[in-house]
């Protein structure tokens, strides 16, 4: 101990910070993919209870005979990870396996802007929310080279779908959180948190709800989930662009991305709309209460609060059809958000709301 | 006026809200799942499952090889073959029933006058091999040898019905 200690003492300062940055990385990449793995189980087994079943009850952590079922993402990650990769005949080879990665590397890399706590983000940097923006549109080349690449009519098709469908939602969502800029004055997602601080009525969603939830309603679709997974549509295109992938590309091009897009999502509407890490209670109890702190413990709360309105609308929405998911998102969210919009300025006119500290 | 209220119903996610809140109670409802193999649902004594062949209690075998089941069989998966046995009295040399192809009527059963062929209550069986779904006369038999004590008491129970 002694030893490793005067090591690190004894490093240029660079390579501590170097290092410093790398276990920060690793730490927050495996805490997203162990949520991903316990996201799918929690989604199994909500909708599961909301089917009147039980979910996954059998494969146990370690055997231990309470929390049943909790080892089945593992269980499912080792069967994936050990079948076999089947790349069809006329299928272009080196596409066909870049695509999962192209799918997977946004998927991560937009956690480094997410602030978690009030001192802990892995880069503030001043255009997070236009970087979030940026890498969330480029996931879909994965999409789209998936189904390009497999040379198979159903995934070509789940594709197009795919990348009609983000094209359509991402303007609504676009206009939705230029309503949030709006009303914090910064792209820094930290600052968008602070100029939030006050308690749960100074959130931005009590002046944006309608924001709120079309920048909510624009995730689902843009992370193709259902009501908006014509994407998939098993009835129609059997499976849409992942339907010739297996194994452990199909894990990679599936499975992680889109359960570590759905918590960002998620994540996101934490922190733009519901005030991030900051405490409900801020502002109604004294300051030195422990529920009036801001903590990485509050946002974990509202995340969760979100990922289960993803399970529940699973469980309750029929599919759209997919005239109506192209009619919902031109024709209504960006109409509904521009109208919000031109509110909003009137809000900042009269100076009311988050605008009122601004005089 | 109606228009107004539609666009306010629809706008406001009225009937969206009413699907959730009746997923979000079911989410707390008691499951009905049974645990199936710790946990068994009832199960009739008239369970048709896999097939035996009974004696008497001294031993001697109830199949009298009238080929009745053969000849009710709807799905034709009996196959009977007899001849005289050394004591002199009719018996199968042959009594064959494919497991894929019977449907699991029970009217093998119903037509056996002496009792001899049975559909027990076992339902937990496999075949791991080709040609293992053939259930001949020896394994029908030897079923019926291993649960001779369910079969009857299942037989008794369902008598007064019959």
């Amino acid at each position: 101990m002694g030893t490793l200690l005067a090591l690190w003492n004894g490093m240029p300062a660079y390579l501590q910070t170097v290092i410093v940055l790398l276990v920060e990385v690793l730490a927050v990449m495996i805490g997203v993919i162990l949520a991903v793995a316990f996201l799918t189980l929690g989604e199994r087994k909500i909708i599961g209870w909301m089917h009147v079943r039980h979910g996954p009850n059998q494969v146990r952590l370690f055997g231990l005979p309470f929390f049943k079922g909790l080892a089945q993402p593992f269980a499912d990650t080792i069967k994936l990870l050990l079948k076999e990769i089947v790349v069809p005949a006329n299928a272009d080879r080196t596409l066909f396996l870049i695509a999962p990665l192209i799918a997977l590397v946004p998927a991560l890399s937009t956690w480094a802007v997410v602030p978690f706590s009030p001192d802990f983000v892995l880069a503030d940097i001043d255009a997070g929310l236009l970087y979030v923006l940026a890498l969330t549109s480029l996931g879909v080349y994965g999409i789209i080279l998936a189904g390009w690449a497999s040379n198979s009519k159903y995934a070509m098709l789940g594709a197009m779908r795919s990348a009609a469908q983000i094209v359509a939602y991402e303007i609504a969502m676009g206009f939705a959180l230029v309503g949030v800029l709006m009303a914090s004055g910064s792209l820094n997602l930290t600052d968008i948190v602070r100029a939030q601080v006050g308690g749960a009525l100074a959130w931005n969603w009590f002046w944006l709800l309608p924001l709120m939830a079309v920048y909510f309603i624009s995730g689902v679709a843009e992370t193709n989930r259902a009501p908006f997974d014509v994407v998939e549509g098993e009835s129609e295109i059997v499976g849409g662009f992942h339907v010739e992938y297996s194994g452990a590309t199909f894990a990679t091009l599936f499975a992680l991305p889109e359960y570590a897009n759905m918590i960002l999502v998620a994540t996101l509407a934490s922190v733009l709309f519901v005030g991030g890490w900051l405490s409900p209670f801020d502002g109604y109890l004294p300051a030195s209460s422990p529920f009036a702190q801001p903590s990485f413990l509050w946002l974990f709360m509202k995340v969760l609060a979100f990922l289960f309105c993803f399970l529940w609308f699973r469980a309750t929405f029929p599919r759209y059809r997919y005239d109506q998911i192209m009619r919902l998102g031109w024709k209504v969210f960006i109409p509904l958000t521009l109208l919000w919009i031109v509110v909003e300025c009137g809000m900042a006119w009269a100076r009311v709301g988050p605008w009122a500290r601004l005089v | 006026m109606a228009s107004i209220r539609r666009i306010t119903q629809t706008l406001l996610l009225g009937e969206l809200w009413r699907g959730l809140w009746i997923t979000f109670k079911y989410l707390w409802k008691p499951k009905f799942t049974v645990h199936y193999p710790e946990e068994r649902a009832p199960q009739s004594v008239r369970y048709r499952g896999l097939h035996a062949l009974r004696r008497y209690p001294n031993g001697e075998e109830r199949c009298i090889a009238c080929k009745l089941c053969e000849a009710v069989c709807p799905a034709l998966a009996i196959t009977i073959e007899s001849d005289v046995a050394p004591d002199g009295t009719r018996r199968t040399t042959r009594y064959d029933i494919d497991l894929f192809k019977c449907i699991y009527c029970g009217f093998c059963e119903e037509a056996c006058p002496v009792d001899a062929i049975v559909e027990t209550r076992i339902h937990e069986y496999h075949m791991e091999n080709r040609g293992e779904n053939i259930m001949n006369k020896d394994k029908l038999l030897a079923v019926g040898d291993r649960y001779e004590a369910m079969i009857a008491a299942d037989r008794t129970a369902d008598a007064p019905y019959r």
